[in-house]
């Protein structure tokens, strides 16, 4: 049965379902490996990628209450915080000054906050854009973007394209977690849809912009619900192409409402094999530090991996849940990580060009 | 007398059953692999060669607790951040009550054994020892599996007896089996740099081998990651496995990493040490170490320095036992690092990763096991 799928990955064949799933059932994790190096290689060479990037977030406070979430806070409730835009550029000014080499990008996702109009938005991007032009903003979850809409009452293509014209330059992949209906009904009932969250990319795709796709695995979820997730990012992504990596995140258990346990750290690798193996159409396939763990993010670059995400600086969201990391890297250990991983270390920008920086 | 343990494998064996002597790897081809193999190919051979030895998919541990009944040592090692002076503020030496409370919480939690260790105390000699290990004998049925090959020089130097005798006597008052810490790195090169008061090389494995000629089981271990070469890492590592085939005594072979918070080896620019081992180059020592000691029956994982998920991805890398369940620790954890967990969570690691969990002994007898 592997032999056969074996076959199909070595002379180029496109994975079905149901060979996902028996790589989610064989414990053959050596062979998964390898098949999955291979296609890494071919598609990245022997590079391994990492950013310098710094995380904001704006608020925890959300009128969404999934279940997963050991950020989010009600308004007024204790713990709640909500940072102004003159707040935040102080942060990055104060920080900027500190630091040798600037980093190239943010990563701005908060909570659905309950009073800010969508303006606050469009004013945060374009203040950091005049602050800082050289800085690529990645900013909010489709959640998030569905949501603006909601409350500006603009379409999803004006609500991407006003973004778009205050500066924002790309969007993560969050917000995804699992699209299986009866799982999501279970995990986040007031999150949009998966199909909801497709259609979202599917627009910003349309209107130019970059994104990522993430899945959250490791909860309550079924071998066949993660593929049934993936087969949807294939689709997608056939059609529109706009999506840059993809970062299956690992489920955190404290403080949320599903409780449960960690991942294990042979399911995280296997996780990262599959969804190499499967998104063919995917450029990249990232192990995020932060969820995984330095050391468990550093053996997915022999298991398909091509990316380990940044230096982060500031994490609150996994932190919230019980992260087992340090909330931040610095460039020169992502890229000791990498090489010895035996891959080549590359600093890359936000569209995985090499950055290049006069010495 | 002592009455006898149940114990497994005490027959003496040059190689393992299962593995035909032609097929065991020389020094040479230990080198080239530790420096050129692939990750991968490394861990495929050790999880095969593990399937081999551990046929029925079993990982073990043990229910134990490590007490360290002072902190206060003079070989003061650049690696270690637990040692103290006599005269710091946070020295101590363990009184009995706690030690007992101590014991008995362990045996509360279905414990079988307590792992004591120390440092090189100046002012406790041999009659410490003796009371100590009586006492707790006296008291309580668990196994004792103490005092690492540094201590048991230390406390036969300072009385002036040989390694053999006093290690009858400790066996005498009550000591089971020898623990394997202090090995280090067994290349006098690096343990001159490293730790230069410490025992060399040849006293630490003339411990182990007097402790096997008298019956007691040892394990081994290795720490790697500071200064030391791959050359270093292949003589310790074959020194280990030439004293087994005379002997047979060591019952385990556990590496782990330096750890490097809080001691002298970082802190001092002179050694151009900047990070302790990734992921990657702790599963190619841990898979080398399974190809190369053929005739050592189980190698162990170390959470305790890789963390639960690192060391849940070790059982396929050739690792077949989990360690402890370590109610306490204190000498990784004064580096810093503080990995923690509970029988129930490595219960779970263990069959996470498709194994069936099994409680041992210190023997590696099971006493009990879990549905996979």
């Amino acid at each position: 049965m592997l032999e056969k799928i074996r076959g199909k990955v070595l002379s180029g064949k496109r994975l079905t379902e149901a060979d996902a799933l028996d790589l989610f059932e064989s414990d053959d994790i050596f062979l998964l490996a390898s098949l999955a190096s291979h296609i890494a290689e071919k598609k990245n060479g022997r590079k391994a990628y990492f950013v310098r990037n710094r995380h904001i977030n704006p608020t925890n406070i959300c009128v969404n209450r999934c279940r997963f979430c050991a950020f989010s806070r009600s308004k007024g409730q204790e713990g709640a915080y909500e940072m102004t835009i003159a707040e935040i550029v102080k942060k990055l000014r104060t920080e900027k000054a500190k630091l040798k080499v600037p980093y190239s990008e943010l990563h701005i996702v908060g909570g659905l906050h309950p009073d800010w109009p969508f303006t606050y938005y469009l004013e945060l991007v374009s203040t950091i854009k005049k602050n800082f032009p050289k800085l690529h903003i990645k900013a909010f979850t489709a959640v998030e973007i569905d949501y603006f809409s909601k409350i500006s009452g603009l379409s999803l293509e004006e609500t991407l394209t006003s973004l778009k014209r205050c500066g924002l330059g790309s969007m993560p992949g969050g917000g995804a977690e699992i699209f299986a209906p009866e799982i999501r009904n279970r995990l986040c009932l007031e999150k949009i849809s998966g199909d909801r969250w497709l259609e979202v990319m599917a627009a910003a795709h349309k209107a130019g912009l970059r994104t990522n796709a993430t899945m959250l695995y490791g909860h309550i979820e079924s071998y066949e619900d993660r593929i049934d997730h993936l087969m949807k990012l294939r689709k997608l992504q056939d059609k529109t192409g706009g999506f840059q990596a993809f970062i299956p995140l690992a489920y955190h258990p404290k403080n949320t409402e599903i409780k449960g346990s960690y991942t294990s750290g042979i399911d995280d690798l296997r996780t990262i094999s599959i969804s190499r193996l499967y998104l063919d159409n995917f450029q990249h396939i990232k192990a995020y530090w932060v969820m995984l763990g330095e050391k468990i993010s550093q053996l997915a670059l022999k298991f398909g991996a091509d990316d380990i995400d940044g230096t982060i600086i500031e994490e609150k969201i996994t932190h919230s849940a019980g992260a087992l990391t340090g909330e931040q890297l610095t460039a020169e250990q992502l890229s000791g990580l990498i090489k010895k991983a035996g891959r080549i270390p590359v600093e890359r920008d936000s569209f995985y060009r090499k950055v290049r920086r006069a010495e | 007398m002592k009455k006898t343990k149940q114990k497994k494998n005490t027959t003496e064996k040059r190689t393992h059953p299962c593995i035909p002597a032609s097929d065991r790897i020389t020094k040479k081809e230990a080198l080239s692999m530790l420096r050129t193999a692939d990750i991968l190919d490394l861990g495929l051979t050790a999880d095969n060669m593990r399937k081999r030895l551990h046929p029925e998919g079993i990982v073990s541990f043990v229910v134990d607790r490590n007490i360290n009944y002072t902190n206060v040592c003079i070989n003061k090692c650049t690696f270690c951040a637990f040692w103290r002076d006599e005269d710091d503020r946070d020295a101590y030496i363990l009184d009995r009550d706690a030690l007992f409370a101590k014991i008995e919480e362990t045996l509360d939690l279905g414990g079988t054994q307590i792992l004591i260790q120390g440092g090189l105390h100046p002012r406790l000699g041999i009659d410490y020892y003796i009371d100590l290990l009586r006492a707790i004998k006296e008291r309580f049925e668990i196994d004792i599996h103490g005092f690492s090959p540094p201590e048991i020089c230390y406390i036969a130097d300072s009385a002036d007896l040989t390694i053999r005798e006093t290690l009858h006597i400790l066996r005498e008052a009550g000591l089971d089996s020898v623990p394997g810490g202090g090995a280090e790195i067994l290349s006098d090169r690096v343990r001159e740099i490293l730790s230069p008061r410490k025992i060399k090389s040849s006293r630490w494995l003339k411990v182990m081998e007097t402790a096997h000629l008298l019956g007691m089981r040892t394990t081994a271990t290795m720490m790697f990651g500071s200064i030391e070469r791959p050359e270093d890492i292949i003589t310790h590592l074959d020194a280990i496995r030439e004293l087994q085939d005379k002997t047979g005594g060591f019952t385990a072979f556990i590496p782990w990493s330096f750890q490097s918070g809080n001691t002298e080896l970082i802190q001092n620019s002179k050694f151009k040490i900047q990070n302790s081992a990734t992921a990657v180059e702790y599963l190619k020592v841990l898979a080398l170490s399974r190809i190369y000691l053929d005739n050592i029956d189980n190698i162990q994982a170390s959470w305790v320095t890789q963390g639960l998920k690192l060391a849940q991805v070790s059982l396929r890398f050739g690792a077949n036992d989990f360690g402890s369940t370590m109610i306490e620790e204190n000498v990784v954890a004064s580096t810093g690092v503080s990995f923690r967990t509970s029988k129930h969570e490595i219960i779970n690691t263990i069959r996470a990763a498709g194994f069936i969990p099994a409680q041992r002994d210190t023997y590696y007898n099971i006493l009990r096991r879990w549905q996979p």
